[in-house]
């Protein structure tokens, strides 16, 4: 075990991969000598030679194609768009081609072996370009996988799995946490399973659902809402395609209500989605209505980010609102 | 015939095929790094006032850059982009328009708004995104824009202003405006899709756009030969049927002398025109940035000298136009303006809260406003956590 940060703990699982698969490939805008802007891919060209880690033009259509290719032949692309941000050039080639490369071919030909990395999210004064949580674009697209890490044990875990998942995942890093969120990770290779979510707090009264950067707001929230008594059951849902609707669902059931915090904005969020299924399931056992609480119906600001934010203040409303309906 | 193809110009009875050797582009060069003239140089069009308005922005962005660089490092501000080793490709070639011709930049042209006239204050409020912003405080420092000098807004997303600007052009054409556009960009944002599509739409619809390409040398940490494998970004604009021109970026009297041309071509003939101006980023990307990780000082050092502010610098004295006193004076005055500008710049407050809701739509549909009255509550709750828009919540 090791105490690193976020950012290391990527870097571990790819330097893992390249050093144990020899048809791993990693690349992207600035990640080869670099390693990266955020250095995500620190010493990996070093380590393995221009071949294996390198940079590319900058054309995230460009990558995203190339890396459909690499992948179709049978390597396994590692490719990194920037921010999430700037991953809609590359959008037709996700969409249209990584998502059903597999169902339009009859399993001819796949690209299961790409996976995609994107860092997403607010918290550095990026303003709409570089703060962006696009994932509810891809939760609305068959074929792909979605998965999304909230501390370094995670990050690693998630990302071996990601790779190795013989299905296209895009790999979305909470980059506020990047060198913010530091933890104990095994200095081991290890896999943490996609489409399981993890309960990480058992609670009575209230359950709590969140990914990414935001599981902290949650967990906060439920810190204040413990102060008044009210007992708050926490589940990071980890993969958003597919999700764990059942581990929800057995919570709700228990707990017969419902939180959901994410950042992007609320209109067709991915919050959109758990609601509708969890009202299928639970109908019967809830006690108040599903709340979301997001961000706001905006694009994502600068000045006023804080404003925009679903912090733990706005959780703890809603939980006292869905507690006293 | 409509089939217009050419596949008949040239037979050949055995395989020949062609390279970038075929076809060597020049570079324009009027001024030699001593300040002197090449003897058989064709000059721009230019005259001391016009001189010494693009030398002054020279001194102004030089003053800018390095004060607010110095600022983002004390943490007043969060972001900076400095266009240092760059300015006699920008600001030298929107020298050569109309006021209301189109400026579509990339981010690292701040020398051409501020030739068009864009404030000292105006270039602080954006930067410190506080509530006189025209931008309103939404975008990271240096996305500036203005409808009234027409000056397009920036968007951080690379390339995307190129296909825009044809489009643009295109709309100016079809109304008979007697303008064009010019599009900044990098040599770098030149490999994203959107850069082709422009130039390709440009020639076919042959439009009153200038395609300005800053080859800096870098994209971030990348450096232009991995990057592209060809000649530069000009031998694209022949593919694509369009007049292109190689142009030293360094030297202000051949980017003027070529994008004076360019206009005329594009306003008098609309013949779309692009622009390669060989330059060097001097400074980092941006703030976030440390470049010593992927070049060395030495090639830091060789493009220092050949500095385009000094080239012009001697170029004027020889003129009879500037002197060193005058240069001292003019820099004491920008830095001590630029000063002043910072303090009260940063003590603007905040945009409104309405101002996170304004401009989504050109009226807040009900859910919006649902959003902003259920904040509002919110806010006068727990005022003390949102300090920027709580004090004055119910006096807007």
């Amino acid at each position: 075990m090791s105490k690193i940060n976020l950012l290391q703990a990527i870097n571990q699982a790819l330097d893992s991969t390249l050093a144990q698969n020899d048809l791993a490939i990693c690349f992207g805008e600035d990640v080869g000598h670099f390693g990266g802007v955020f250095r995500a891919t620190s010493h990996l060209q070093e380590k393995y030679g221009k071949q294996r880690c390198f940079n590319t033009p900058l054309t995230e259509q460009g990558i995203i194609g190339f890396a459909n290719g690499a992948a179709a032949q049978g390597m396994t692309a590692i490719a990194e768009i920037q921010f999430a941000d700037y991953i809609f050039p590359a959008f037709d080639q996700i969409v249209n081609e990584s998502a059903k490369f597999r169902y339009r071919s009859g399993n001819e030909f796949n690209v299961g072996s790409l996976t995609i990395r994107t860092p997403y999210g607010g918290g550095i004064n990026g303003a709409h370009y570089h703060s962006q949580s696009p994932e509810a674009y891809f939760t609305h697209t068959p074929g792909l996988k979605i998965v999304v890490p909230r501390n370094p044990y995670q990050a690693k875990g998630l990302l071996l799995a990601s790779i190795r998942d013989p299905n296209p995942v895009i790999f979305f890093e909470p980059k506020k946490l990047y060198r913010a969120s530091v933890g104990e990770v095994p200095d081991t290779d290890y896999e943490l399973p996609l489409g399981q979510g993890d309960l990480l707090r058992e609670g009575t009264d209230i359950t709590l659902v969140a990914w990414g950067a935001q599981v902290e707001a949650i967990e906060k929230a439920a810190d204040m809402a413990a102060e008044q008594g009210i007992s708050c059951e926490l589940i990071d849902l980890r993969t958003l395609l597919p999700w764990d609707r059942d581990l929800l669902a057995a919570s709700v059931k228990k707990t017969g209500r419902l939180i959901i915090n994410h950042e992007a904005p609320k209109t067709s969020g991915f919050g959109a989605e758990i609601a509708a299924a969890i009202q299928e399931e639970c109908f019967l056992y809830l006690e108040s209505p599903i709340i979301r609480v997001t961000g706001l119906d905006t694009p994502f600001p600068l000045a006023l980010e804080k404003e925009y934010m679903p912090d733990a203040l706005k959780t703890f409303e809603a939980i006292k609102a869905s507690m006293t309906f | 015939m409509t089939d217009k193809r050419k596949t008949d110009a040239l037979i050949v009875h055995r395989p020949v095929f062609i390279d970038s050797s075929q076809l060597s582009i020049p570079t324009l060069r009027i001024l030699k790094d001593d300040g002197t003239l090449y003897p058989d140089a064709s000059l721009p069009d230019i005259d001391e006032a016009l001189a010494l308005k693009i030398y002054d922005t020279f001194l102004f962005i030089r003053a800018l850059d390095e004060r607010m660089l110095a600022s983002q490092r004390q943490g007043r501000i969060s972001f900076y982009m400095t266009e240092t080793g760059e300015e006699a490709a920008d600001i030298g070639s929107t020298a050569a328009l109309t006021a209301d011709d189109m400026i579509m930049a990339q981010y690292r042209e701040q020398g051409a708004l501020a030739f068009r006239g864009f404030s000292l204050d105006q270039f602080m409020n954006q930067i410190f995104s506080n509530e006189l912003d025209l931008g309103k405080g939404r975008q990271m420092p240096i996305h500036y824009g203005s409808q009234a000098l027409n000056y397009m807004t920036i968007s951080s997303p690379l390339g995307t202003q190129i296909p825009q600007a044809t489009g643009y052009a295109f709309a100016l054409k079809t109304q008979n405006k007697p303008n064009c556009v010019i599009c900044y960009f990098g040599e770098g944002a030149a490999s994203e899709g959107d850069f082709h599509a422009a130039l390709n739409m440009a020639g076919v619809f042959k439009v009153p756009v200038i395609f300005f390409c800053r080859n800096n040398g870098y994209a971030i940490s990348t450096p232009a030969h991995e990057q592209f494998a060809g000649d530069g970004i000009a031998s694209r604009g022949v593919g694509y049927g369009i007049k292109t021109l190689r142009v030293d970026g360094n030297d202000v009297l051949a980017v003027l002398k070529a994008t004076q041309e360019a206009r005329r071509m594009a306003v008098e003939q609309h013949e779309p025109v692009l622009i390669e101006a060989m330059t060097y980023r001097l400074g980092a990307h941006s703030s976030s940035d440390d470049p010593s990780g992927y070049r060395n000082k030495s090639e830091e050092e060789t493009w220092r000298a050949k500095c385009p502010v000094l080239r012009f610098k001697l170029w004027l004295i020889a003129q009879g136009w500037w002197d060193e006193d005058q240069e001292e004076q003019r820099k004491q005055a920008h830095r001590s303006a630029i000063v002043n500008a910072m303090k009260k710049a940063e003590k603007i407050p905040a945009p409104t809260l309405e101002d996170l809701f304004s401009d989504v739509y050109d009226t807040p549909p009900w859910h919006l406003q649902e959003q902003y009255d259920a904040l509002k509550a919110h806010i006068r709750k727990y005022p003390e956590a949102y300090p920027k828009t709580s004090w004055r919540l119910d006096h807007e």
